[in-house]
């Protein structure tokens, strides 16, 4: 499968595995699937993303792209997104969903968290501001209910009110009527959602045998 | 103090002695019971009475003709006894009446019932009554097998299939499976095989025990049992995870126990096992499983099919749940195939359907009578358990018995160690040193066991006393010392405990929106795991099953707007049942309210919206329910027990309701700025009447970006008028809800002026209103009839919707 010798990739996949802990065969299957997805490119764009079938019918299909290209999932700082990515940042964007290890201290376990919901926030602030404004919540809500016919539109509208609603009578408990909340922070992003447990559930299964012949 | 002190050990006392002087009338009332038929059954006016029912022809006659027929004539009976005719539903009650009031007061003395499990209690008090009767001179009732599992077993095995938690089931599926399956044979094969040994040692004198019986004895005590396993897990809290495995485990293991049974036994006779016999074991293992699940399945869909149709009559539908459920057992039993699978089946695969489908009344219905059956027979069959423990003959030997306890325990520490370090391999979440404590720990014995071993021919099976006293034994020893010992262990390891919280909307928002990302992340993976396959399989039943099986337009319904009513229904019954309270719903503790997300504009909706058919049904609950002060049922009505639907009760509430709604949106006027969105260019005279007809219709409108808001500062000198109407504004509302709704919308609209006009004057916005109302509304009410209706059942909230417009995208 071309454009990389041998020595150096395995070079470089050492690299990726000290710095996003998947092993080498779980790289090399996700570099396969990489190549097969920007058909042989060095860079991966929105397009082939929208191409991929299986994902045509996933209501939150804009969402997911999106974040595939969301420099805050890069580690870097600074908002704003980018046109194509890079095998790195498609492997660190796909780290978020690794598993956590069975010997984690408490504190990793933690901080995992924190890193996954902080994923998860960066979903949905979308203008980087550092809160979910009720706009943005609508929004999540609409996209998730898109799939479900024209019905929702104002029901989703109920839905994104009442729980932004509830974000607000959890974490700020009395409000003067003048005052305003502005939006779900991400320390009460982390309190409203201290029931799932994220760190153990936002994962997927990484295969270490290639599979990417199976599937479209 | 010391007064204080004394009445306290007064109540106490009295307390307990109350307790065991019902009990002992209870066993008077059921010794008497007992004894008295023998007696009475000679008595001649028994006779007379038999006789004159079995000769109905002439029942006038009958009695002249037998008085002439005796010399000496006896005085008509002015009070007869017949016990004989009442003496088996007597009984019945006289024991389930007896088990209510044992469980009624276990939960009156709480220090008792929080260190000793209620299991323990039961079988307790079953040892004593035992005891009594036996003392009395009676031979005690014994748990008979047929009883046990055609009467007592199901409603709790009902229960648990019903209210299975579905998404820690599935997702922990492998692990419980390799428990059930493996970890089950596994028990059979070493206690058996391990006892058989012993058995051969010398100077033990158990030689003519051949390894099929012990086998067979090692597959009746190997399965763990899902009665003893609730009754004691409920009480400790465990986490989901332990519990679902523990749970799950006990729940499965049916398939495997009833093969493992019904191979022995015929083998038994037999002598000889081949290897044909062990494929044919194997075969019909996969037949009693898959085939039970099958049944269930089976029934489960035709009572999902069933509920679509029975929205008419609404009392009967709870019924269909339980009798298709029992039928789905018997007909499993009636093929050997797994009962309990059959039942979980047809619980689990019912239930989204049905509970689509039928009334929350039925629901709430459905869910109080499985767990009152389910409580009252697990109560039952921990009962009997400790009368039977009294009444059998039991044949002690300390070898095997001891053996049996040890190999047992041991067995279980091995299979649950050696299959986790199995499973830990494949599992995401793995199972930690102290999880496997708790599942090995947690395998407790029960009744399933003790019937099973009941059941054995004592022809084919002399040692039956002794199997039997060694399962009895074993079932002590789990349910008393690993019972009562959990609870602390669990508390000394600091395992995880159950989180009871409510299910709040932002984590149903968050599990959805995780779900469809994992999905997608698995696509762009490129693999397909177990997020896509369960995204196909929500998908295929979205689109065909709810269809077929869910009457009306909740099939469409998605999950996440299904919980958003479920919420709402909540909030509005709440509303309603704090009556005057000026408060919003309860379920918000806190003053934050909407106007505090949404400050630039009026706030959005008081109440939620609720469509035409939810509405109805919040209303029917609410009519029936809530109504009490001012009416009763009017008339009797074996088939239903709704009211009737525009009866002045109703009409009060829905003032007072009207009411509630009405202040609060006052309170949150008098604080707030109020932006009115500038008019489309159209005539103002249609604008309004789009505007009062059908504000959500307005809000859609995207035209109005552009234009200047206009303000109104309703603090201002307009604000009294206001204030003053509330009053009249009841009055007209108040009105039958079909004719005076569309009115009420309008009213509604009196803060809004519209926007071509000047806001300062207060009389001309009545006139305004006064226009609105004349102008012709054709178009508006016949697009969208049930949007309309919602602005006529609920014109407060909804007549603000066009506030939202200027911020859609």
């Amino acid at each position: 499968m071309g454009g990389f010798h041998s020595v150096p990739q395995d070079h470089r996949y050492r690299d990726f595995a000290d710095k996003t802990g998947f092993s080498l065969e779980q790289i090399g299957n996700l570099h396969n699937r990489f190549k097969q997805l920007s058909h042989n490119e060095d860079t991966l764009r929105k397009d082939d993303l929208n191409k991929i079938p299986d994902l045509a019918c996933n209501p939150i299909r804009a969402q997911i792209i999106e974040a595939f290209f969301d420099k805050r999932n890069f580690q870097s700082h600074g908002g704003g997104t980018v046109e194509e990515i890079g095998f790195e940042e498609f492997l660190t964007v796909m780290s978020y969903f690794r598993p956590p290890s069975l010997n984690m201290t408490e504190e990793q376990r933690e901080e995992l968290r924190r890193v996954k919901l902080r994923f998860l926030f960066n979903m949905h602030d979308t203008d980087n501001d550092g809160t979910i404004t009720l706009e943005e919540y609508r929004h999540v809500v609409e996209e998730l209910l898109s799939r479900s016919g024209a019905l929702c539109r104002e029901t989703a509208k109920g839905i994104a009110d009442a729980a932004m609603l509830e974000v607000a009578s959890i974490s700020m408990g009395h409000m003067e009527p003048d005052e305003f909340y502005e939006g779900i922070t991400f320390e009460h992003f982390l309190t409203i959602l201290k029931g799932i447990e994220i760190e153990s559930r936002m994962h997927i299964r990484f295969l270490n045998v290639d599979t990417t012949v199976l599937c479209k | 103090m010391a007064c204080r002190h004394l009445t306290h050990l007064a109540c106490g006392w009295n307390g307990e002695v109350g307790r065991r002087l019902v009990t002992v009338t209870l066993l008077a009332v059921f010794l008497v019971g007992t004894v008295l038929p023998l007696g009475a059954a000679s008595s001649p006016e028994i006779t007379v009475g038999l006789n004159g029912d079995h000769t109905p022809h002439q029942p006038n006659n009958d009695h002249d003709d037998h008085a002439s027929h005796n010399t000496t004539k006896k005085a008509f009976p002015v009070l007869s006894f017949d016990f004989e005719r009442i003496g088996m539903p007597f009984e019945i009650s006289l024991w389930v009446l007896l088990a209510s009031l044992m469980k009624l007061g276990f939960h009156l003395t709480p220090r008792l019932s929080g260190i000793v499990p209620e299991s323990c209690l039961l079988i307790v008090v079953g040892l004593l009554v035992g005891g009594l009767i036996k003392v009395v001179g009676q031979k005690p009732p014994v748990l008979e097998s047929n009883l046990f599992f055609l009467c007592l077993l199901p409603p709790i095995i009902l229960d648990a299939g019903y209210f299975l938690p579905i998404r820690p089931f599935t997702e922990n599926m492998g692990t419980i499976l390799i428990f059930a399956v493996v970890g089950t044979l596994w028990n059979a094969f070493f206690v058996g095989g391990a006892l058989y040994g012993i058995c051969q040692l010398e100077g033990v004198h158990l030689k003519n025990y051949d390894l099929l019986s012990c086998l067979l004895f090692g597959s009746i005590i190997s399965a763990v049992d899902p009665v003893a396993v609730l009754a004691v897990f409920e009480e400790i809290h465990i986490n989901e995870l332990l519990h679902i495995l523990v749970f799950g485990e006990s729940l499965l293991n049916d398939a495997v126990t009833v093969v493992l049974y019904h191979l022995f036994e015929e083998f038994a006779g037999v002598g000889t096992v081949t290897m044909v016999d062990v494929l044919l074991g194997i075969v019909c293992f996969l037949v009693v499983s898959l085939g039970g699940i099958l049944v269930g399945a089976i029934y489960g869909i035709l009572a999902a099919f069933t509920s679509r149709f029975t929205s008419h009559t609404r009392v009967i539908e709870p019924l269909f749940v339980f009798l298709y459920s029992y039928m789905a057992y018997l007909s499993a039993e009636v093929f050997h195939l797994s009962g309990i699978m059959a039942l979980i089946a047809c619980g689990v695969v019912m239930r989204p359907y049905v509970e689509a489908n039928i009334s929350h009344k039925s629901h709430t219905t459905i869910k109080y009578f499985l767990k009152m059956w389910s409580s009252v027979s697990e109560t039952l069959i921990f009962i009997f358990l400790g009368v039977s423990t009294v009444a059998g003959d039991h044949n002690w030997n300390w070898t095997f018995v001891t053996s049996t306890v040890l190999l047992s325990l041991v067995a279980r520490v091995l299979g649950v160690v050696g299959l986790t370090f199995v499973i830990n391999k494949f599992r995401i979440v793995k199972l930690t040193t102290k999880d496997q404590f708790i599942i090995a720990y947690g395998g407790l014995r029960g009744a399933i066991a003790f019937s099973l071993g009941y059941l054995l021919d004592k022809v084919h099976f002399p040692m039956r006393d002794m199997f039997l006293t060694a399962i009895i034994t074993v079932i002590f020893f789990t349910v008393f010392v690993q019972g009562m010992t959990i609870r602390p262990l669990v508390d000394l390891l600091a395992v995880k405990k159950k989180q009871e919280t409510k299910r709040s909307i932002n984590e149903e928002i968050h599990t959805q929106f995780l779900d469809h990302l994992l999905t997608g992340i698995e696509d762009i993976c490129g693999h397909y795991g177990h997020h896509h396959w369960k995204d196909k399989m929500n998908r295929f039943n979205k689109k065909y099953v709810k269809k077929c099986l869910i009457a009306g337009e909740r099939s469409k319904e998605p999950q996440l707007i299904a919980f958003y009513h479920k919420m709402e229904m909540k909030h509005a019954i709440e509303l309603v049942e704090s009556g005057g309270n000026v408060k919003l719903p309860s379920a918000l503790p806190s003053t934050v309210s909407m106007q505090n997300i949404q400050p630039k504009k009026l706030q959005e909706r008081a109440l939620p919206q609720i469509p035409k058919g939810r509405e109805e049904e919040i209303r029917k609950i609410l009519r029936t329910n809530l109504q009490k002060t001012r009416q009763r049922l009017q008339s009797y009505n074996r088939h239903t027990l709704v009211v009737d639907p525009y009866e002045d009760g109703w009409n009060e509430v829905l003032l007072k309701r009207k009411k509630v709604i009405e202040l609060e949106k006052k309170i949150n006027q008098m604080s707030n700025y109020l932006t009115v969105p500038a008019g489309p260019p159209e005539s103002p005279t249609l604008a309004r009447a789009r505007l009062s007809s059908d504000p959500q219709a307005w809000s859609m409108k995207p035209d109005s970006d552009g234009v200047p808001a206009i303000k109104v500062d309703l603090a201002s000198p307009q604000s009294p008028p206001d204030s003053v109407n509330i009053t009249d504004e009841f009055g007209k509302r108040s009105g039958p809800p079909a004719g005076g709704g569309e009115e009420g919308g309008l009213v509604m609209k009196r803060p809004h002026p519209p926007p071509s006009l000047s806001v300062t004057a207060a009389t001309k916005e009545e006139k305004g209103g006064r226009r609105q109302q004349q102008q012709p509304e054709e178009d508006e009410e016949g697009r969208d009839p049930q949007r309309l209706m919602r602005c006529l059942s609920d014109p407060g909230p909804s007549a603000e919707e066009e506030e939202d417009e200027p911020f859609l995208p």
